[in-house]
């Protein structure tokens, strides 16, 4: 089993829900994809090519000032439990944690991680060096994956065209490299179904919308990544100012959409958010999905003011650790055991409970 | 990821909608979507690269094919990246440039990089050429193309510009 208190705040410190505009945007979270020039990508290297990159980069992160006492887990020696927990976390892909559908784990599959900033190495590409920050913050979190990329680069050759800018595995990553991603929760869009248009609104604009889990997720509980669409043609401030301004305005809508919702439909919404406490309050048994909705009603319950004694940080903590591998191993049974969602709601009643002032 | 409805074929059409308040993400095979009325995109939007063009409307067997099946260094054909939507190596750029530009336009709506510019290792940098590195006949032509001036033989001194820039 792997020590995950290793980690400062066990790479959850986004969870205290500090950052900007906590309330709507749960975190930002930015990737730079690199290539070593020396090596062919992944997909047509060996397993001692991908050893090569993984003791280069060793050696480029020792002599760094951000990287230099990084927490080191290769998922290629990990259990599967232990891959998805660092997935379920945010600090590894789908993909490096070999998880996908045909999925395996590859060798030299590895992250380096020390504090909110990170690199993720034997991915798609050589290099997705990462930055995770609690709230709507891209500035803060791009000029520390700006830096570490700095770093990273006088010490490493990395693969660069004079006119299409880094190279990447897929043309789609191609120039900046950058993927700029803000986790936002739109419940009060969903609900006065204006939530279609947004998206195609943002669609229009260069802008992709993926479930809580990145590349290929669903939408559950509401939550929405928003992210830049493409790489190329734009410099990195123009791709994270354009982001940024946009995500301001869905802000705008999400906050308009719940002014509507308490004005016109006030007792339809107390009814539902405080149903959705009752049933996480009291339930015998709940689904990962179910949990995650009913998450979704008290958070918009705690952001209209209706549920008052309710902490966003309870709240995104019962959003990790209800999840399936956080839960099996809290529990210390299998992700698949029958009994997981009885489980679960017998941990979100012991939250609630101890965390909840009595009121309501 | 096998299809919602029939739960046998590979589910190729993703579709987000609204069901009861909450948004759903329904995962269907080709012959599910016709069912439901769903236009399906065709076989060839499986990869990402598919998937990412077909959002922006243009199919993938729009993408030009290099006149011959040139190899890349690294092994890797076009018709490779045309299968799997991912390149082989760095150089992979170089020996498919022609079809990747073109590709990198639709993608991105433009070729050039105006991010950040990479500077590369003092120890790597290829040395600058020197002037001594300058073949005899530019000095030459460079001669010839000062006199020109001078005697404003402009027509002359164009056609030497370019000879000169040539060599350069
Ligand atoms: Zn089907
Ligand atoms: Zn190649």
């Amino acid at each position: 089993m792997i020590d995950l208190n290793l980690l400062t705040d066990g790479g959850v410190g986004w969870l205290d829900a500090s950052g900007p505009s906590s309330h709507l945007v749960l975190s930002t979270r930015i990737r730079l994809a690199r290539n070593l020039s020396s090596h062919v990508y992944q997909g047509r290297n060996s397993e001692t090519e991908r050893e090569e990159i993984l003791q280069s980069v060793e050696r480029a992160v020792r002599e760094s000032v951000l990287l230099r006492r990084p927490t080191r887990y290769r998922l290629d020696r990990l259990d599967r439990i232990d891959r998805q927990l660092l997935h379920e976390r945010h600090l590894v892909s789908k993909e490096l944690a070999g998880l996908e559908a045909e999925g395996r784990v590859r060798s030299g599959a590895s992250v380096l991680i020390q504090d909110r900033i990170g690199v993720m190495l034997n991915e798609e590409d050589h290099l997705r060096i990462q930055g995770l920050h609690s709230g709507f913050a891209l500035d803060e979190t791009y000029a520390e994956v700006d830096r570490l990329d700095t770093e990273l680069g006088q010490r490493l050759a990395f693969a660069f065209h004079p006119e299409f800018g880094y190279l990447t595995s897929c043309p789609t990553n191609v120039g900046t490299g950058l993927r700029a991603s803000v986790l936002i929760h739109l419940p009060g869009l969903v609900l006065t179904k204006e939530i279609s248009k947004v998206l195609q609104g943002l669609a229009q604009v260069g802008l992709t919308h993926r479930g809580l889990y990145g590349e290929g997720s669903e939408v559950v509980g509401n939550f929405f990544q928003l992210s830049n669409q493409t790489t190329l043609g734009s410099s990195e401030r123009e791709l994270l100012d354009h982001l940024g301004k946009m995500v301001r305005q869905v802000m705008d809508y999400e906050e308009q959409a719940r002014q509507v919702l308490v004005r016109d439909a006030p007792t339809v919404i107390e009814d539902k958010v405080w149903r959705a406490y009752g049933l996480l309050r009291y339930a015998r048994s709940l689904s990962f999905e179910e949990a995650m909705n009913l998450l979704s009603g008290v958070r918009l319950g705690v952001g209209v003011g209706l549920i008052p004694d309710v902490a966003m940080y309870t709240l995104n903590k019962l959003l990790i650790y209800t999840q399936p591998a956080h839960l099996a191993v809290a529990e210390g049974i299998s992700p698949d055991d029958a009994d997981l969602p009885l489980r679960r709601a017998r941990f979100v009643r012991k939250v609630l409970e101890s965390e909840v002032g009595r009121r309501g | 990821m096998s299809c919602d409805q029939c739960r046998e074929r590979e589910a190729v059409v993703h579709l987000t909608q609204i069901v009861n308040e909450q948004v759903t993400t329904l995962h269907l095979c080709e012959k599910c979507a016709a069912d439901k009325g769903v236009e399906s995109p065709g076989s060839a939007v499986k990869t990402p690269l598919g998937t990412f063009l077909a959002a922006m409307g243009k199919g993938v067997d729009q993408l030009p094919t290099p006149r011959t099946g040139e190899a890349c260094r690294c092994g890797a054909t076009f018709q490779d990246f045309r299968e799997s939507g991912r390149l082989g190596c760095s150089d992979c750029y170089r020996t498919f440039e022609t079809p990747l530009r073109d590709l990198l336009r639709r993608l991105h709506g433009s070729t050039h990089h105006l991010g950040e510019r990479y500077a590369e290792r003092e120890t790597e940098r290829v040395p600058e050429p020197e002037v001594a590195m300058v073949p005899p006949e530019a000095s030459h032509l460079r001669e010839q193309l000062r006199l020109a001036v001078e005697t404003e033989n402009f027509e002359l001194a164009a056609e030497l510009r370019d000879r000169l820039r040539v060599l350069e």
